[in-house]
This record gives structure tokens, sequence and C-alpha cells, in this order.
């Protein structure tokens, strides 16, 4: 039988290698965007090996949410993403340096 | 080992598979397939799991729409690819230290020991009429109604931000104005002029 530490276990391998796509491609936009949507699955097996576990239909609920929400992030990041490549020709972090921070 | 366990290992071994393949490609449209791939394969995982409305989701809302969002996105910007490489292998040795010493953190609370079959015994099965559709349903428009609706004005707020976002006039392109062109008048653009007829000579 798969057991709950199965599921929990893959989520957070998934996390982890996302941290380190992050830092991996910490110059890309499109791929920390790509990273950020592999944690969100990560986030999202938890939530569903929990509520099957748990018996609990809240947890699929709420990973619905978590879908809904990921979607219009990667929209909007999309395009903001595009906007910021029209304006300024690139797509590297470094170079967004107009706020000086 | 059961079969169920067998699936299980095929779907997270690929998931793990092409999130490691996501994040190390060099193209950014090789990493945005093999993310399709994982999604492919969690959404096996979730089947397992018997959420198999959010599985079909998964499948359909990330793999059909918004991976191809960012394929479109990707093979429309004209980026240097090597440029942005730059302290790929440099960066490479903290992230494997990072990475490697949150899947021992996590593992560690995670693991068998807390969450083994001993401590979280396996739900039984549920019957071949169940249906995780309707279960969900009940629950997404009783429960968590207001929530749903949130979720919708959501999607609105995406919609509205992209399309402000992106949207542009563009004073150099040559576009009819059908409005104007049906408010012009005769008088506008032909003059009768009075004048006397010429002599031969």
């Amino acid at each position: 039988m798969i057991a709950l530490s199965d599921y929990l276990m893959v989520g957070a391998i998934l996390f982890s290698l996302s941290v380190a796509g992050i830092f991996l491609n910490r110059k890309n936009v499109i791929l920390l965007l790509m990273c950020i949507e592999l944690m969100l699955l990560a986030v999202n097996i938890n939530f569903i090996a929990f509520s099957h576990f748990l018996g609990d239909t809240a947890g699929q609920v709420f990973v619905f949410f978590i879908l809904t929400v990921a979607a219009a992030e990667a929209a909007i990041g999309l395009a903001i993403l595009v906007v910021l490549f029209r304006s300024r020709r690139t797509i590297n972090v470094a170079d967004l340096d107009t706020l000086k921070g | 080992m059961s079969f169920e366990k067998f699936l299980f290992y095929v779907f997270a071994g690929i998931l793990v598979f092409a999130a490691v393949m996501v994040i190390t490609r060099k193209n950014p449209v090789h990493s945005a397939l093999f993310l399709v791939l994982a999604f492919f394969n969690s959404a096996g995982l979730w089947m397992l799991a018997e959420a198999e409305f959010l599985a079909i989701a998964l499948v359909l809302v990330y793999v059909g729409a918004v991976m191809v969002l960012f394929l479109f996105v990707v093979m429309m910007l004209d980026i240097n690819i090597a440029e942005l490489r730059a302290g790929f292998v440099r960066n490479a040795p903290v992230a494997v230290v990072v990475a490697v010493a949150m899947v021992a953190e996590l593992i560690m609370v995670v693991g068998p020991q807390r969450f083994g079959l001993d401590s979280v015994a396996a739900p039984a099965a549920k019957p071949a009429e169940y249906s995780n559709t309707e279960e969900l349903g009940l629950a997404l428009f009783t429960e968590h109604l207001y929530a749903f609706e949130i979720a919708a004005v959501i999607l609105l707020v995406g919609i509205v931000a992209a399309i402000g976002l992106t949207m542009r006039k563009r004073p150099e392109t040559k576009h009819q104005d059908a409005a104007t062109q049906i408010a012009v008048k005769a008088s506008d653009r032909l003059r009768v002029i009075k004048m006397d007829a010429e002599e031969k000579a």
C-alpha cells in the first residue's frame, strides 16, 4: 500500500528541486516562473495526499483554489514579462535595477 | 509490491526526473516541455490518491492552457540564452547543498517514522459508484461558495490585468477608423467649382 509519507516525500523532493532551480536560474525570469509553478505543484501534492488519507474533501477544494490563483499568477507574470521585454529588450534579472534597491 | 505501489514509483520517478530536467536545461522551450511532463505525472499521482477531478483539471488547465501560454511567451521573446546562463556553474554547488539539506530535513519531518502506514493507516478503497466530482462539487458549492466566487473574481482580475498590461497603441500602424469613414460627407471630399467655358484656340 502507498503510505502518506511516500506522497509527502515526493512533495518534499519536488519542492527542494524547485528551490534549487531558483538558485541555479536566478537570472532568467521565465525559469523563475516555472520553478514557482513546480513549487505550487509540490504543495498541491501534499494537500491531495492529506485529503486522501484523512478522508476530508476540504483539501481538494484548497487545491482547486491554488490552481485558480496559480493560473492567474502565471497569466499576469507572463504579461509583465512581455511588457518588460518590450521596454528593456532583456529578461535578465540583473538588468532590472531601475528602482535602485 | 502491489501494482499500485509500482505505478506510484513510476509516476514519482518520472516526476522527479522531469523536475531535474526543468531546472537544468539550457533552452527554456525544453524546460517548458519537461514541465508539461512533470504536470502529467503528478496528475497520475493524484489519480492514485483518488482525486480524479483535480487530476483531469490539472491536465486540462495546466498542460492545455498555462503551459501553452508559457511556450508562446518563450518563443515570442528573442532572448540571449548564454547571457542568462552566466553564473549557472558558480551557483550550482550552493543550490545542490541547499536542496540536499532541505530534502534531508523535510524527510526527517515527514518521513515514514511519522507518517508511515503504522501512524496513518491507508483509507479503504472507495466503492465503484463513488463520484469524486460530485463530492468536490457538493463541498465547493455549499461550504466554500464565497471562496468559489472570489476565485471567479480573481480570474477576472487576471484577464483584465493581462490584457491591460500588454495592450498598446501603436501610432505607426495604418489602420482604418470606421467611425470617421462613415461620418464623412460628400462636401468634405468633393468641391464643385463654377468657371467659364474655355474658348477653342
